[in-house]
């Protein structure tokens, strides 16, 4: 059985990716997870300086699903090619960064300096994080502003590119035709939907900045329409994600054109739901008789 | 090693107006090596419980792993609802535990539901021949519990706030506070953060080493998607899950 995929020339063992600020560095799993055993692990937000993120509390749990304002937390490029870069470079799977800025050249600078390292194959560039005040989403939620980031991250950055969208837009497909446009070799969608939090009882809001980012099943429909959307609009591979949390989900955003997927807050659920959805695609591959994933990427009939 | 096991329900039992103990063992194979103040992630199979719930781990006996769980909300409601025979899905063990010290002896210091993970720790301290005394409090006598476990492992001293078991006041007014502060030399606490802050004070004035277990809500529990921060002394965020939950006092902005 044949589950390996491609996102533009960055190769695959499997389709299955761990979405960025739910996987830590892959090292937090090793108990839980054979990383050997993954497409790839997108690791924590980078930004260019170091950042505290927003102040605590981050977090309310919502129907099937949760809120976060964590606000890129990091302690910036340095810190990561210096003393993260060395512990999990010889890990063997795509290890790719999700890189993040308040700026257009803190975000060609930071890709450049990720660029540099010779085990990073790829960079997710986080044009859609709706907990920062500047930069962030900001640039995420029109064609003017993704356009003029991913052109400059493409003069800074050679290898596979992949920039990840945000669904806080009216019409997804035409940022994604953006930034196709600049040179991305890939998007990758859904960033988190925002969302908001009140407790009644203590008449106030419950996430520190007032805001944040749904993420779990709760956002899979709204995930899937506009991985379907994108799908059709641009020529370059979609990465799905929003709510994966079974094998079936995983497969539901393949057939919807995703050539590859993103499991996220199922994560915190199960820390090695991962393993069950590789396990789980190969399985629906053999009962439908396929003998490649990639004759389901986009196969819906 | 982390892992995650199917704990099946050998007892369930009501040890306070809003609390349970559970005691558990793993269905399939043996449990994994357990520190005193780490914690599990348990699953609560309930619509209006989407994540796990962290909870202190209270005591082992041999495969023999249980649980205080305070009823808060549908999670922990669920999970006090167990009966023997159950099965509840478990991510363990979590977090660093308490420090073990070569200390002679050590003061344990609880309010509410957080005397649960003082248990262990007790156990653990008699283990090394380090003598615990346990300092617990509570609104009031039905709001203290398992006490006579406590018994077993060490001298207990009681506050109620309502004088309706050992003195009234809160733990830090307790009258043998003052000659057990200076002859311990060791100090752990879990329970309410004003209570912990307390105590932290009293050990600063004392020169006494002092650790304290944070409760901040959480996600992942690894370390992962950093939401249950605590800003430290150090001026930056650090995971409550994983640096903690059991800091030094020093470490924390009290």
């Amino acid at each position: 059985m044949d589950l390996s995929t491609n996102i533009g020339a960055l190769e695959l063992r499997n389709p299955v990716m761990t979405a960025s600020g739910t996987f830590g560095y892959g090292l937090e799993f090793e108990d839980f997870v054979d990383l050997s055993r993954l497409g790839g692990i997108i690791v924590k937000g980078t930004t260019l300086n170091p950042r505290e993120g927003n102040p605590y509390p981050r977090m309310a749990e919502t129907a099937s699903g949760m809120l976060n304002c964590v606000g890129l937390q990091n302690k910036g490029v340095d810190h990561f090619c210096s003393e993260i870069y060395p512990r999990i470079r010889d890990l063997d799977t795509n290890v790719i960064v999700n890189v993040s800025g308040s700026s257009i050249d803190d975000y060609a600078e930071c890709a450049r300096r990720i660029g540099e390292l010779e085990r990073i194959p790829a960079i997710e560039l986080n044009i859609s994080c709706p907990n920062v005040r500047q930069g962030g989403m900001a640039f995420g939620v029109t064609c003017e502003g993704a356009a003029s980031v991913v052109k400059a991250v493409r003069k800074a950055y050679p290898k596979t590119l992949i920039v990840k969208l945000s669904p806080n837009v009216t019409d997804i497909a035409e940022i994604a035709r953006a930034v196709e446009a600049e040179g991305a070799d890939s998007v990758s969608l859904i960033n988190t939907l925002m969302g908001m939090a009140i407790d009644a009882e203590r008449r106030r809001k419950v996430l520190s900045i007032g805001t944040g980012g749904l993420s779990g099943p709760a956002v899979k429909p709204v995930a899937l329409r506009m991985v379907y959307q994108v799908a059709h609009a641009v020529k370059i591979p979609v990465v799905g994600l929003g709510g994966i949390t079974t094998a079936t989900d995983a497969i539901e955003f393949l057939l919807a054109g995703a050539s590859a997927i993103e499991i996220g807050t199922a994560n915190f659920l199960d820390p090695s739901v991962t393993m069950k959805v590789v396990a789980g695609i190969e399985d629906y591959l053999q009962r439908h008789k396929f003998n490649s994933v990639r004759d389901i990427i986009g196969a819906l009939e | 090693m982390k892992k995650v096991l199917d704990l099946r329900i050998i007892l369930s039992e009501r040890v306070a107006a809003n609390c349970v103990k559970l005691v558990a063992a793993p269905v399939e194979g043996p449990l994994p090596e357990c520190k005193a103040g780490q914690f599990a992630q348990l699953r609560a199979d309930v619509p209006g419980a989407f994540l796990r719930r962290p909870i202190s781990i209270h005591d082992i006996e041999g495969d023999r792993i249980s649980f205080l769980v305070q009823e808060v909300g549908e999670g922990s409601r669920w999970l006090a609802s167990r009966q023997e025979g159950d099965i509840v899905n478990a991510v363990l063990p979590l977090g660093h535990g308490f420090t073990i010290g070569d200390e002679h002896s050590a003061l344990l210091v609880g309010g509410g539901v957080g005397v649960a993970p003082l248990l262990l720790l007790g156990r653990r301290l008699k283990a090394k021949g380090i003598k615990p005394t346990f300092l617990l409090g509570g609104r009031s006598a039905g709001n203290l519990m398992c006490l006579d476990a406590y018994r077993e492992v060490g001298e207990v001293l009681i506050t109620t706030e309502d004088g309706s078991l050992g003195e009234r006041g809160f733990v830090t007014q307790h009258s043998s506070l003052n000659s057990k502060l200076s002859t311990l030399n060791c100090l752990y606490t879990c329970g309410p953060t004003p209570m912990m802050k307390a105590v932290a004070r009293l050990a600063r004035e004392r020169g006494i080493p002092c650790e304290a277990s944070l409760e901040n809500h959480m996600a992942c529990g690894v370390g992962a998607c950093l939401c249950c921060v605590e800003q430290l002394a150090d001026g930056h965020n650090h995971c409550v899950c994983t640096d903690g939950p059991v800091f030094n006092i020093n470490d924390l902005k009290w």
